[in-house]
């Protein structure tokens, strides 16, 4: 679903955000990623999801490989990978719902279905009440939901997962994970960056793959998952 | 259907965005329409000028009246002839004693009428040029019944010149005024598309195709430059009724300017939209 070969990023200033990085998740699988801010997690998401490229080595995800995937077709991949970003990314000016509604838009899904879908997504993650809201009148934990919502309400076969529960209290953290869980069981694979080393130890069952300065320093699977 | 409603929600979203667009297109548009106005009414006054632009063939005495008009039909066989008119001597002496009053007493006491009779050749608009007026001229010096030709060589030369002067002028500042104005309906519409960059990059990291992301903002562009161009429209109308009543006369420009002006302006804000929106699409 999700294999990484020996990728690096280069940035001109900066320098090497990731150097050398291999690991694979596959289908159904959850693994956490984690380090300290500046690790390269986030790097590593972005890569995954194709809003960077490597300076060397290869992304591949759900068939789609970055050195073949030109910035035209990106959206099939983006279709097919769900993304909650650590900033949310969701579209200033519009309700929670029609931010939801245009991540179906954009598929073409049915005019009839789109509201409902949207309004069911949005009260799985516990936003039933807000959904005529503008975002920007939310709170960041209840913002995090939205964005999660429309990550999800394309039923992506691979959720990536940046600090989702960053903004949640300790509540709706767990709702989150049970949720991610959830989905997890029925198959879709799940990469979630955390810096939440309480959050990763209650999981012990769950893949860890740590960073450290841009390098992969820990991988729980063993030298068969770095592969 | 989806790009229509997401292009009136996005401009409600922001109307003081589109709305300011919209002003910067008017008065970019704006400059061009006064121009417009100058430069049709210029056009107006030389092509009245030109109208009375004719070549008068003044015939021998004695010339038979048969002859005479049979020179009028060999005439209307020339490409360049409209109309031709025949004045005869005492006609040509009634006319000169109504539009010389001061000769009133000079002409009363003649005992011969010494005014040649004519022949007024009418040019074509499109042969209004000071060779086709001298060709036609050369070929009436040509006939025997003919003593002499008259068509004001001088100013005839001199008011093609101007002519010319006036289309090059036109040609050279509209050009530039259009290009500023496009510059600045660029540069507006690229604030304005600057300003939603972030839209533009989540929508593609959700998925959307280039297309969809764009479409929208093309219908926006679209109707902000109509917007701009019918406020431009009603800009130069009202400078126009100004000058027109209360400094002197002019002629409103014809129905087709306008709606090319309404029409550039669609079309430039549909454009810069489009290339604005491109560079942004770019980016994730």
């Amino acid at each position: 679903m999700i294999k990484l070969t020996n990728v690096t990023r280069e940035y001109p200033r900066r320098g090497k955000a990731l150097d050398d990085v291999s690991f694979h998740v596959r289908k159904g699988e959850f693994a956490f990623l984690t380090g300290h801010s500046g690790s390269g997690k986030s790097t590593t998401m972005r890569l995954i999801h194709m809003a960077e490229r490597p300076t060397s080595g290869e992304v591949r995800v759900s068939g789609f490989s970055s050195q073949l995937t030109s910035q035209r077709e990106i959206w099939k991949l983006r279709r097919r990978v769900g993304y909650i970003f650590q900033d949310f990314q969701l579209l200033p000016g519009r309700t929670a719902q029609e931010n939801v509604a245009f991540a179906l838009e954009v598929t073409g899904t049915p005019r009839n279905q789109i509201l409902p879908r949207a309004g069911r997504l949005l009260s799985q993650v516990g936003l039933a009440a807000k959904t005529g809201a503008i975002v920007e009148e939310l709170s960041g934990g209840e913002q995090q939901r939205v964005a999660t919502a429309r990550a999800l309400v394309n039923e992506p076969l691979v959720l990536l997962a940046d600090e989702p529960t960053g903004n949640l209290d300790e509540r709706a953290s767990r709702g989150m994970m049970d949720l991610f869980r959830d989905l997890n069981a029925r198959g879709m694979a799940i990469l979630m960056a955390t810096h939440d080393l309480e959050l990763v130890r209650a999981f012990p069952e769950t893949r860890v793959l740590e960073l450290v300065e841009g390098k992969l320093v820990y991988d729980s699977a063993g030298a068969e998952g770095a592969t | 259907m989806y790009a229509i409603r997401e292009a009136l929600s996005g401009m409600q979203r922001a109307p003081f965005l589109t709305l300011l667009s919209s002003a910067m297109v008017a008065l970019a548009l704006f400059v061009v329409g006064l121009f417009s106005v100058v430069t049709y009414n210029l056009h107006q006054a030389l092509t009245r000028i030109e109208e009375r632009v004719e070549i008068v063939a003044y015939l021998r005495d004695g010339t038979p009246l048969e002859d005479a008009f049979a020179l009028e039909d060999r005439l209307m066989g020339l490409e360049e002839v409209r109309a031709t008119r025949f004045i005869s001597k005492e006609d040509a002496l009634a006319a000169a004693r109504a539009d010389l009053p001061e000769f009133h007493e000079i002409f009363s006491g003649l005992e011969v009428n010494p005014l040649p009779a004519s022949i007024e050749v009418e040019i074509h608009p499109e042969f209004r040029n000071s060779e086709s007026v001298a060709r036609v001229a050369g070929v009436l010096s040509v006939y025997p019944e003919v003593e002499d030709v008259a068509y004001g060589q001088e100013w005839v030369d001199r008011l093609f010149l101007l002519r010319r002067i006036g289309a090059i002028a036109t040609a050279v500042l509209g050009g530039a005024f259009a290009v500023v104005a496009a510059l600045i309906i660029g540069t507006a519409i690229r604030i304005a598309i600057f300003a939603r960059r972030e839209e533009i990059h989540i929508m593609r990291l959700v998925g959307a195709t280039n297309g969809f992301i764009r479409r929208p903002f093309l219908i926006e562009g679209l109707l902000t430059g109509f917007l701009g161009g019918a406020m431009a429209v009603a800009l130069t109308w009202g400078a126009f009724q100004g000058v027109h009543r209360m400094v002197f006369a002019l002629d409103w420009i014809p129905t087709e300017w306008v709606l090319l002006g309404l029409g550039s302006g669609g079309l430039f804000g549909l454009v810069a939209s489009g290339l604005a929106v491109r560079r942004h699409l770019r980016e994730v």
